[in-house]
Formats: structure tokens, C-alpha cells, sequence
């Protein structure tokens, strides 16, 4: 009977539904990071995605604008507090390029081991937070474990677990203590097994894989159009890694591969990530050994400048005690200029652009974030997508609110 | 002027000597001052004749009491010849305003956005110039060195 519309005819039909806009965040317990997404979506396809940053903002360069060079190292802290030292490492590395000095050996291995140490926890939180926003809570624990080991170390050496404001223009706060490499290896060879069962129980795992794999693709084209660097560039098929290609502190001397993807999805951003890791703890135990051969020395540059003279000095003689007192009133004076210094953070490319004045307080402290940049091509990487694939695409761009918003 | 050893500095004055105001390369970072005026057009050039396939970072830097006000500040980098370049251009305080390099580096978008929040500086053709890091009702431009710290601004109540 012609008049008898068929179930089939039903569920062929174009089921056209209206678009519906959903607001996401700014505090949603999926995402971590403080950002509001509108989404237009088609039923559970996304059309389109507008993001709304700045929930964090505290002005971290007006900040920086009214105090001396040194007060603005705890606020670099706050940028990516996963891995804080390496915002102090960026800030500290510009202003001696402005101020012309060259830090001790010593300093520069420590501080490449601190460095390795922060970019390992930034990368457990970041894949071991994934597992958690995709629903498995197993190997979530497994990298706060992990983690929880490398703040331990980082405890030990800075003495703050995650605001570490250990990094000084000139060198550090001080050198590591003598027992430090023994505990670290011996920690070390805790957070391996750990790393293994992470692997075990994620990387190839048919649910964790599914989501993953062919979602939030980012060609290489599109990743240097909005200037897209560190793992989310590298998984696209690009090796750029500033620690080879353009090194800083101590990485020309230590031996490292970086780990590249194929497609660009979010697969290979976790894959790279994962890779990374094994890379920091060979490197840490690398800058190990090189502080043990070294052995004690100065980690502070001698420049009159920057250091504050030795206690002992400032009570008992005239010059040192008003060397200390301009030190502490009025800051270090850096002479006119302007200079970029970019380094290799967890995240890509994390820049300090500083520009003086000639006085005591800085001109322009600009931070170059890797998250906001990382974060703009979002849409670009989720239109036609499902709801569900903004998880895990957003864990791996690893949006870090203190650095993007600053 | 002298390209201080930077083939982009060189290439730059070879093929665009007009267009050049300064050129220095303090603390190895080649920089050139460039005409605000021809900035679309000589950052096209570098892109595609230089090959600084990516706009790294973009800035402002408020020089007050000097003339022009403002400075734009783009960092270029090229992964092929492992290459950085830094481009300036002035702005003056008024008309505050400089074209956008938006269609040739996505990437533009929204640091022109972050400097036209946190600045006030217009960027002409930019395909959404609205605030980014501040709210909408925010009265001011807060990095401007002239805008007091401590000022306290109104607060609002959610949108939606």
C-alpha cells in the first residue's frame, strides 16, 4: 500500500535539528583549566566553537612594570605551575642576555636538571589528567604517583614542592644538597616502573585508543600558520625542539632524541608526550652525572651587578654593607635595551621578551604563552567533531590558565 | 644602515631599502624598525620570500613621552633556515592604529586582540577585533603606562 510510509523511509530521513548553542566552563569538571567554550552544535556534531580566555588574567606584566627585575621571578612561577621553574629559567635566561652575563657551569646544569624535572611532572599531569577527564581513574593515579616522586625531588632542591622560585638572574638560589643525585636516582628508578604501567594499562588500550586516534587533527600547515610548537607540533611530523635546534643552557652536551608524530591527532600528541618523559629522566640522569663530575663549585655568577655579597662582608665592611643595601632597595640596574629569549617549555615555545629602560625596573616583561597559542586553533581542530572528542583534544593542547591568561 | 651579519637583515635592505628605518642587533636578536605604513606588505615579503613561515610572538611596548608612542613588535621565525627576526613598527597615540597582519599568520589573531585589549591600539582589517584577556565593560587600555595600577574598575554581573 502505496500510502503506508515504511519504518525505513523513517530512519532515512534527514533528521535536520536545530542548532544548539551549549556554554561549557568557564569551570567544568572535565576540563582542567579555566576557560569558557560556546559550542554550536548539530545534535552532538560541533559547528563551530567560540573560546573565551582571560578568566586568569592578573596582570602579570602590569606586575612585572612596578617592581625590580627580581621581584618578577615569583610571579613567573605562577604562570605554568607545572612546571614553574622553567618560566623562571625563560625570564632569568632574558634579562642576562640584556644584562651580558654568562652563568657558571655549574648553575647551568642545575638548572637544566631542574628544567627536565619540571617538564617530567608537567607531562605526567598532563597525560595522567587525560585518563582521568576520559574516565579512567587507574592511570591517573599512576602519574600523580610519578609526580608526586618528582615534586619530592623538586622539594629537596628548591625547597617548594610547586612554586619553586628557584632560578636567580645569574644563577640559582643554591646548590642542590650532597645527597641529592643518590636520592634522585633512587627515585628515578621508582617513577620508571611507574611510567611502564601507565603504558601498560593506556597506550594500547582499545577505549583510550579510539578516542584518540584520527581526533582533534592538526595539519603541519595549519600548526605554523598559528605558530603551534612543542608536542602538538612535533606529533604533526615537525622536529622542531629548541633544546636541539637552538641550545640553551646545557642541552648541546647532553644526548636526547626528540620524538615526532605522523597525522598530528591526539594519539600522537600522547605518544609524543610519553616519549618525552623517557627523554627528561635520560637527560636528568645525564646533567647527574656531569654535577658529580664537576664537582662543587660556584652556581652564582660574580658580577657585582646581580650577586649580593657574602654576609660576612656586608657586617664587617663599609662597601659590601651599601653594595647590599642598594641591592635590596633599589634592584640591579640593566642597561637600555630590548632582547628575546625563547626556550623549550612543556608546553612549546615559551618566550620572555624584555626591553629596560636603563633603571631598576623593567620596561616590558612580555611572556610569550605557549598555551594561548596553542589554544587559538582549537576550532580549526574540532569543527565536524563530536561533544565527546573536546575532552580529550583539549587535555592534550594542555591549556595551562596561569600561562595562557597571565 | 648595516645588516650585521643577519642574511634576513640583508636580504631585507637589499630588496626594501625605503622601507627600513632602523636596524640594530643588540644582544644578537637581528631587529629592524620598519615603515608602520608598509607593514603588511613587507611582512608579506619576508613570509614568502624569506620564508618566515611563522609569526612567533606580537607586542606592544608603550615608550611614553616619546614620539611615536607605541611600538608593534613582531618576532618572525623561520624553521627552514632556523632564523629569527625581529620587526618593529611605531604607532603613534593618535590616530592609534596600524594595519593587521591577521591573513598572512593566523596566528595574529588573537595577539593583535591581546594588544588592542591591553594597549589600545587598533588594528585595521582584523577579522574580530574584540577584547580578550579583559571583559567588555573594562574602561581602559591597562598596560598603557599611564594607566594607574591601583585603579579599581566596576565589577559585573555574569552575562547569561
Amino acid at each position: 500500500m502505496a500510502h503506508v510510509r515504511s519504518l525505513d523511509d523513517d530512519l532515512e530521513k534527514d533528521l535536520h535539528t536545530e542548532h544548539q548553542v551549549l556554554n561549557m566552563g568557564p569551570s567544568h569538571p572535565a576540563t582542567h583549566g579555566t576557560v569558557k567554550f560556546l559550542i554550536e552544535l548539530d545534535g552532538e556534531t560541533i559547528i563551530d566553537l567560540d573560546i573565551a580566555v582571560g578568566y586568569l588574567h592578573r596582570g602579570f606584566e602590569k606586575e612585572c612594570e612596578s617592581g625590580t627585575w627580581y621581584q618578577a621571578i615569583p610571579y613567573t612561577d605562577r604562570l605554568n605551575y607545572n612546571s614553574a621553574i622553567l618560566a623562571n629559567i625563560g625570564y632569568c635566561l632574558a634579562v642576562e642576555k640584556l644584562l651580558g652575563l654568562e652563568t657558571p657551569e655549574r648553575c647551568q646544569w642545575l638548572r637544566t636538571l631542574a628544567g627536565e624535572l619540571a617538564r617530567l611532572a608537567d607531562h605526567l599531569t598532563r597525560c595522567g589528567a587525560a585518563c582521568l577527564e576520559l574516565q579512567a581513574m587507574t592511570p591517573f593515579l599512576y602519574g600523580i604517583e610519578a609526580r608526586e616522586l618528582t615534586w619530592d625531588l623538586m622539594e629537596m632542591l628548591c625547597g617548594a614542592r610547586v612554586t619553586s622560585n628557584y632560578v636567580r638572574i645569574g644563577g640559582v638560589k643554591h646548590d642542590m644538597a650532597p645527597s641529592f643525585p643518590g636520592v634522585c636516582r633512587a627515585h628515578i628508578a621508582k617513577i620508571r616502573p611507574l611510567l611502564r604501567d601507565y603504558e601498560e594499562v593506556v597506550t594500547r588500550n582499545r577505549l583510550f585508543v579510539d578516542r584518540l586516534r584520527g581526533t582533534g587533527m592538526l595539519s603541519k600547515e595549519d600548526c605554523l600558520r598559528y605558530a603551534v610548537t612543542g608536542p602538538l607540533l612535533r606529533a604533526a611530523g615537525v622536529p622542531l625542539d629548541l633544546r636541539k635546534d637552538q641550545p640553551y643552557l646545557r642541552y648541546a652536551d647532553v644526548d636526547f632524541d626528540v620524538p615526532i608524530g605522523e597525522v598530528g591527532d591526539n594519539y600522537d600528541r600522547y605518544l609524543v608526550c610519553v616519549e618525552e618523559m623517557q627523554q627528561s629522566l635520560r637527560i636528568v640522569e645525564q646533567c647527574l652525572a656531569h654535577l658529580e663530575r664537576l664537582g662543587p663549585g660556584p652556581v652564582n655568577v660574580d658580577d657585582p651587578r646581580v650577586r649580593w655579597p657574602a654576609k660576612g662582608r656586608v657586617f664587617n665592611a663599609m662597601e659590601e654593607l651599601i653594595q647590599q643595601f642598594k641591592a635590596v632597595t633599589e634592584g640591579p640596574l640593566v642597561p637600555a635595551g630590548e632582547a628575546y629569549q625563547a626556550i623549550e617549555s612543556a608546553n612549546g615555545e615559551l618566550g620572555f621578551y624584555v626591553v629596560s629602560d636603563g633603571s631598576a625596573v623593567p620596561c616590558k616583561v612580555r611572556c610569550r604563552p605557549p598555551s594561548l597559542l596553542n589554544l587559538q586553533p582549537m576550532p580549526l581542530m574540532l569543527r565536524g567533531a563530536l561533544l565527546a572528542d573536546l575532552i580529550p583534544t583539549f587535555d592534550f593542547i594542555n591549556m595551562i590558565g596561569g600561562e595562557c591568561d597571565r | 644602515m648595516e645588516d650585521f651579519g643577519s642574511p634576513a637583515l640583508r636580504r631585507l635592505l637589499e630588496a626594501h631599502p625605503a622601507a627600513v628605518l632602523a636596524t640594530h642587533a643588540q644582544h644578537g636578536d637581528a631587529t629592524a624598525l620598519v615603515d608602520a605604513a608598509q607593514v603588511v606588505e613587507l611582512m608579506r615579503w619576508l613570509r614568502d620570500a624569506l620564508g618566515f613561515e611563522m609569526l612567533i610572538d606580537l607586542t606592544a611596548v608603550d615608550h611614553l613621552g616619546r614620539a611615536p608612542r607605541f611600538e608593534v613588535v613582531y618576532h618572525l621565525y623561520s624553521i627552514a633556515h632556523n632564523q629569527r627576526l625581529r620587526v618593529k613598527a611605531g604607532v603613534p597615540e593618535s590616530p592609534c592604529q596600524i594595519d593587521s597582519v591577521a591573513e598572512l599568520w593566523s596566528s595574529a589573531n588573537w595577539m593583535e586582540r591581546e594588544v588592542f585589549d591591553l594597549y589600545g591600539i587598533r588594528f585595521r582589517n582584523h577579522p574580530d577585533l574584540r577584547r580578550i584577556l579583559l571583559y567588555e565593560e573594562f574602561e581602559g587600555h591597562p598596560l598603557r603606562k599611564d594607566y594607574p595600577k591601583e585603579r579599581r574598575q566596576p565589577l559585573v554581573g555574569p552575562r547569561n
